[in-house]
This record gives C-alpha cells, sequence and structure tokens, in this order.
C-alpha cells in the first residue's frame, strides 16, 4: 500500500496584493486565501498514484488555525488525512525553524506508518524561496529530487521511483531509491474535479492539530522567532527610479512617437549595438 | 588575527561555469572591500574565496581566479561529475565547517536553488533567497558589519532587508543577472588549492538515468541582449505573433510578464520577473506590460528600456527611458516598417547611414 505525504501551504493569492500608496503597507483585506497552487499539483499527483496503487495520502500543514481550510480543500481533492501543526510559538518561524517543525511533524507520522514520497510544491507564491523541501530533506536524510515534472515510475517492491526533474539546461531522468522527497512544478499533474463523496466528507473533515503541548514534543529553541536565524531588518517600497519621458501618440502620432523613441535609444547607443551587425 | 572569508560557489555544469559565478565574485568582492576598514583596524585579515565542485575542472578554477578569487578551493571526484543534491551539499557543508566563511552566496539557478537549502540547513544557518542588494553594514549591537540581503517579498510587493545575526556563514541566493559582470583579470595572483573529497558514491541515493536535452531552440532570455515583451495588453496569446516579429527583427527574444504564463498564453522560459527570470539586455521593450513590481523588479537593471502602454499611468513607465503611451498595435507595425526602412537604407548606403528612422 501507498503511502504518500504532501506538505501544503495556504497563501494569499500574491497576484491580488496591493500596497496601500499612503502608508506603504500591505492591503490584506479582500485577498482571498488560497492553496500554494504548486502544492495542490503535488497533491493531486500524490493523490493519483494512491487511486493507481491503493493506500492513502497524508496531508500536513504548518500555520494559523484557519489554515484548517486548506486541510479540508485537500480532503476535497482526495487525501484521507490532515494534520495541522499550529501554535502561537511557531509564529515568525523562518524558513530553518519551518523545516524544523515539518521535519519533526513528517519523521513522527512516518514512525508509526511508514511513508514512500514525501511531496512539497516547488516553492510557494508568498515567499518564493524554495528552501523548505531541500530542509526537511536534510533534517530527515532522505534523497530529494527538485523540481519534479513527471513521475515515470513508482515500484515499492523494489522500493524505488524514477522521476523526470526539468532544469534550466535540460531535463534530467533519475533513479531514487524510496523513500524520497519531492517538490513538483505545475506540470505533475492535472487537478481533478473533487469527487462527491470526497467533497462532503471534506465538509465535516476536522484536521488533527498538534500543538507544542503535544502529541510531539518540539524544542522551544529550534522553532518560531527563536528558532529563526534570520530576522527582517527593515521593510520598505524600493525606491523609484528617475521616469523617463513619455510620448503619447495621440498628441505626435504613431509614426513620429517610434521614430523619437528610437532616436533616443540611439542617442544613448542602443540601436548601434542591438543592430551592430546590419550597419 | 583572524581570516574573514568571503566566499562564491562557482556552479559549473559539462566543465562550463555558469556566469553568475563570476557575478557573485564580483559581489563578494565588492562585500570584502566594504569590511577592509575595519578588519585592518582590528588586524584580521580579509578573502575572497571561490569553491567549486566537479570533475576535470581546473580549468574552471583558473577562471574564477581570472574573475576575483584570491583563493580557490577545488573538489576533484567523478562523484561531482554532474549535479547531485546529496554529494554536492554534504561537500559544501562540511567544507564550510572547515573553513568557516562569513559570508556565503549562492547563484539562485536551479541548480544553486536545490542546493543553498541543503546546505544552510544541515549547518543550521539563515538563507535568504534571491537578494537584489546585498551590503556589509553596521547594526546596532553587532561587533562587526552584517551582510544586509535585501530582496522583493510578498510577490515583489515589498522590499525586505534580513539578517542573520548570530549563525554563519551569512548565506543569500542571488539569481544571474542581477548583478553585473566584475572585470577578467588575464594574470591573476590567487592560488588554486586542491581539497581531499571524502564523499562517495554511496553517499548520492541516486543517480540520473538520462538527460533529455530540449529539442529544438532553447530560450535564455537570461542572457539575451534584446527582449521584446508582452503582457496582458496584448488581448490575446496571438499577439505574440506580433511580439516575435519585433524580436526577430531585433535580434532578440521573446519575453512575458506572469499572467499570459498563468493564462497559459506562452511558456514559463519566457517569463520575467520575480516568480521568472531577472534580465538585463541592452535593450528592454515592455509592450502591453503594466508593470507590477513583480516585473520590474526583474527588468529594471536592464540598459535601455522602451515601454508600451494605453494608460498613460501606467507604473512600468516610472522605470522606462522611454514611454509610448499608444495602442501597441499601432505602435510595433511602425517600428518594424522603421526599422526595415532603416535596414534598406543602412544596406544601400553601404553601412554609412546615420539616421535610425525613415
Amino acid at each position: 500500500m501507498f503511502h504518500a505525504l504532501v506538505a501544503v501551504k495556504q497563501v494569499p493569492d500574491t497576484t491580488n496584493i496591493r500596497i496601500d500608496p499612503e502608508t506603504g503597507n500591505l492591503v490584506r483585506e479582500g485577498v482571498p486565501a488560497i492553496m500554494n497552487p504548486y502544492d495542490a499539483h503535488a497533491l493531486a499527483e500524490a493523490i493519483r498514484w494512491k487511486r493507481q496503487l491503493g493506500g492513502k495520502v497524508t496531508v500536513v500543514s504548518m500555520g494559523p488555525p484557519n489554515f484548517i481550510v486548506t486541510i479540508r480543500e485537500a480532503v476535497e481533492m482526495g487525501a484521507d488525512r490532515g494534520v495541522l501543526v499550529s501554535d502561537r510559538k511557531f509564529a515568525g518561524a523562518d524558513t530553518l525553524a519551518t523545516s524544523y517543525v515539518l521535519a519533526e511533524t513528517i519523521q513522527a507520522i512516518h514512525e508509526k506508518d511508514p511513508i514512500d514520497v514525501v511531496f512539497f510544491g516547488k516553492q510557494a507564491i508568498d515567499g518564493d524561496t524554495a528552501q523548505v523541501g531541500p530542509g526537511v530533506a536534510v533534517r530527515m536524510d532522505l534523497p530529494i529530487v527538485t523540481y519534479v515534472v513527471k513521475i515515470r515510475e513508482l515500484d515499492l517492491e523494489q522500493r524505488r521511483i524514477v522521476v523526470e526533474r526539468k532544469t534550466e539546461r535540460w531535463t534530467e531522468v533519475i533513479e531514487s531509491q524510496l523513500p524520497v522527497l519531492l517538490t513538483c512544478d505545475k506540470e505533475i499533474a492535472e487537478i481533478p474535479f473533487a469527487p462527491l463523496p470526497d467533497l462532503i466528507r471534506s465538509l465535516r473533515y476536522d484536521p488533527e492539530m498538534w500543538t507544542m503541548s503535544g502529541p510531539l514534543e518540539f524544542d522551544k529553541g529550534q522553532v518560531g522567532v527563536r528558532g529563526s536565524p534570520t530576522i527582517v531588518f527593515k521593510m520598505g517600497t524600493p525606491p523609484l527610479p528617475e521616469a523617463g519621458e513619455k510620448i503619447n501618440t495621440r498628441e505626435v502620432g504613431v509614426a513620429e512617437a517610434v521614430k523619437q523613441t528610437f532616436a533616443k535609444a540611439d542617442a544613448a547607443g542602443i540601436l548601434d549595438t542591438v543592430l551592430g551587425g546590419a550597419r | 588575527m583572524t581570516t574573514r572569508r568571503f566566499w562564491a560557489f562557482i556552479e559549473q555544469e559539462e566543465g562550463h561555469a555558469h556566469p553568475v559565478s563570476w557575478e557573485l565574485l564580483g559581489v563578494v568582492r565588492r562585500l570584502a572591500l566594504q569590511v577592509r576598514e575595519e578588519a585592518e583596524a582590528a588586524g584580521d585579515e580579509v578573502v575572497v574565496e571561490g569553491v567549486l565542485l566537479g570533475h576535470d575542472v581546473e580549468h574552471i578554477a583558473q577562471e574564477a581566479l581570472c574573475y576575483g578569487a584570491d583563493r580557490v578551493y577545488l573538489f576533484d571526484s567523478p562523484v561531482f561529475e554532474y549535479y547531485r543534491n546529496r554529494p554536492y551539499y554534504k561537500m559544501l557543508a562540511e567544507a564550510a565547517q572547515k573553513y568557516e566563511p562569513e559570508v556565503f552566496l549562492i547563484g539562485a539557478t536551479t541548480l544553486g536553488r536545490d542546493l543553498a537549502g541543503a546546505i544552510a540547513t544541515s549547518l543550521r544557518t539563515g538563507l535568504t533567497a534571491d537578494c537584489t542588494k546585498l551590503e556589509m553594514g553596521e547594526v546596532k549591537g553587532a561587533k562587526q558589519k552584517l551582510l544586509l540581503a535585501t530582496r522583493p517579498a510578498f510577490g515583489g510587493n515589498i522590499m525586505a532587508t534580513i539578517l542573520c545575526r548570530k549563525h554563519r556563514p551569512q548565506m543569500s541566493s542571488v539569481r544571474p543577472r542581477v548583478f553585473p559582470m566584475p572585470e577578467y583579470n588575464p594574470h591573476p595572483q590567487g592560488e588554486v588549492v586542491r581539497e581531499p573529497v571524502g564523499i562517495t558514491e554511496a553517499d548520492a541515493l541516486a543517480r540520473v538515468l538520462e538527460f533529455v536535452r530540449p529539442e529544438g531552440e532553447s530560450v535564455n532570455i537570461e542572457y539575451a541582449d534584446v527582449i521584446v515583451s508582452g503582457g496582458r495588453g496584448l488581448g490575446t496569446p496571438e499577439g505574440f505573433g506580433l511580439i516575435k516579429q519585433l524580436s526577430d527583427a531585433l535580434g532578440g527574444v521573446v519575453g512575458a510578464s506572469r499572467p499570459c504564463i498563468d493564462a497559459g498564453w506562452i511558456g514559463y522560459a519566457h517569463q520575467v520577473g520575480q516568480s521568472g527570470k531577472t534580465v538585463r539586455p541592452k535593450l528592454y521593450i515592455a509592450a502591453g506590460i503594466s508593470g507590477a513590481l513583480q516585473h520590474k523588479v526583474g527588468m529594471q537593471n536592464s540598459d535601455f528600456i522602451i515601454a508600451i502602454n494605453t494608460d498613460p499611468d501606467a507604473p512600468i513607465f516610472d522605470v522606462a527611458d522611454v514611454g509610448i503611451v499608444g495602442d501597441l498595435y499601432e505602435v510595433i507595425p511602425a517600428m518594424l516598417e522603421q526599422l526595415e526602412a532603416w535596414r534598406g537604407k543602412a544596406r544601400g548606403s553601404g553601412g554609412g547611414h546615420q539616421e535610425v528612422s525613415a
């Protein structure tokens, strides 16, 4: 039986984040919270293999209590079990402290119910760091393959997996031992429509809540702000560069606007360099 | 006297260095200079060092000296023939424990991002991803200057400066093209130090069965000299046909802003911005791109930026050298026409023509 564990994160839909021009603060109101899209695709792949091989999918998330919504969403997609690791002491965690809590949690689940594949999204769209997956792999001493776009073979008997990993240069076909940790790109699987029974189950599903008081003993020094080597020193909106000239086609006409633009590019020596071959 | 080491990871594949390695050497050289005064006062030595893993890559170590390393630690072994996470991170974590660098920078390529988080976790230190500004600066309560690592946060809507006060090394990843290439010195003074390698094949747990190279032309927007990018203002995916025509006429490549990738209009390899690629071409043309911060951080270091947008208040105009307020479907054909006329004249007059427009 296949046991997949998928780590999911709830993120603000960053395409909708705005900055208040007067205060410089983030406008959070009306910004919908969603499951990190890369995690959703990783979860879809885990569920696809579960349906093919038989077994189950466990979902783990670290975050405030409202992350329950995201775990319910995972159950709606077909996850069987959800664990939300949540405590005020976890607040302010950087990627190192986050990887500690997740690795401890996943390890504890693994010891009772061995996991074959740990799935992560390739990164979260709010932080874009791509650091937590590799961090968890190091802490659990698992082999890791990042930027996975396809699982070609998954052989539970031979304890091996063959995946495709897409890099900037090429696609690597990688064979690894099981258990393995994969961080996945969106191409790994399409997100399916939720079957009705899963949809109904998800409405009433309450995930297990793990906190500092149990069932695990987390080391206070390794969680939240205390466990985070990095701190935010300051925040600000980036300085505005000096804007160049604007030419309006309605005022000067299209041909003239283009002519003036090229003249400026030429004056800056750009066209010479760019079109050097033709000249 | 202590030695304050500033490290750059020298990334290579198939015996070719990734240019981001040299960009990193340029950055650590600058950071080292920023602490020189304080180090001299304390009697400390400051060195710029590269770390290189691979097999038969001595020539790259030499190249690193030419780009400004005082010393290169070379870990040469068949186990490093091609990149794999475990052997690489274990070796580099071991090296960092041995030499205790103060700062350690890694390129934010697919290879470097795979690697950096693993090393930092193994060393239990802080890592700041995708930094766009790096300075050694004084911080209240700290005896020495610390690395101030600035990166775009929240989808690129805000800049956050991150500190790693107590843990060492202070690690950051940096995307290609965020920082300029340093000068090349053909007669460097530095040295290459060959290090013992204790890592073996048994440490790998994974192996590559096959490398599948992309068929046909692959897009590499990061190091292109000319990029013509389209945004949501194109209205339809077919709009990229016109973008391609202009980029072809200029000998460039096609870029795009995130909404176009999200909508499936064009592939991810074309994406410019915080969640795509950072670029610094000689000429960048943004057509129908409003200029969300997440896009601007990826292209604002271009030498010359032309923006085309119907909205005179579009934020893209803030970073443009020239902004054309107008419809891209009128402006680009006019650009093509004027380029064509210009080329015709250039050919006709034997290349001596100086006027750009018809």
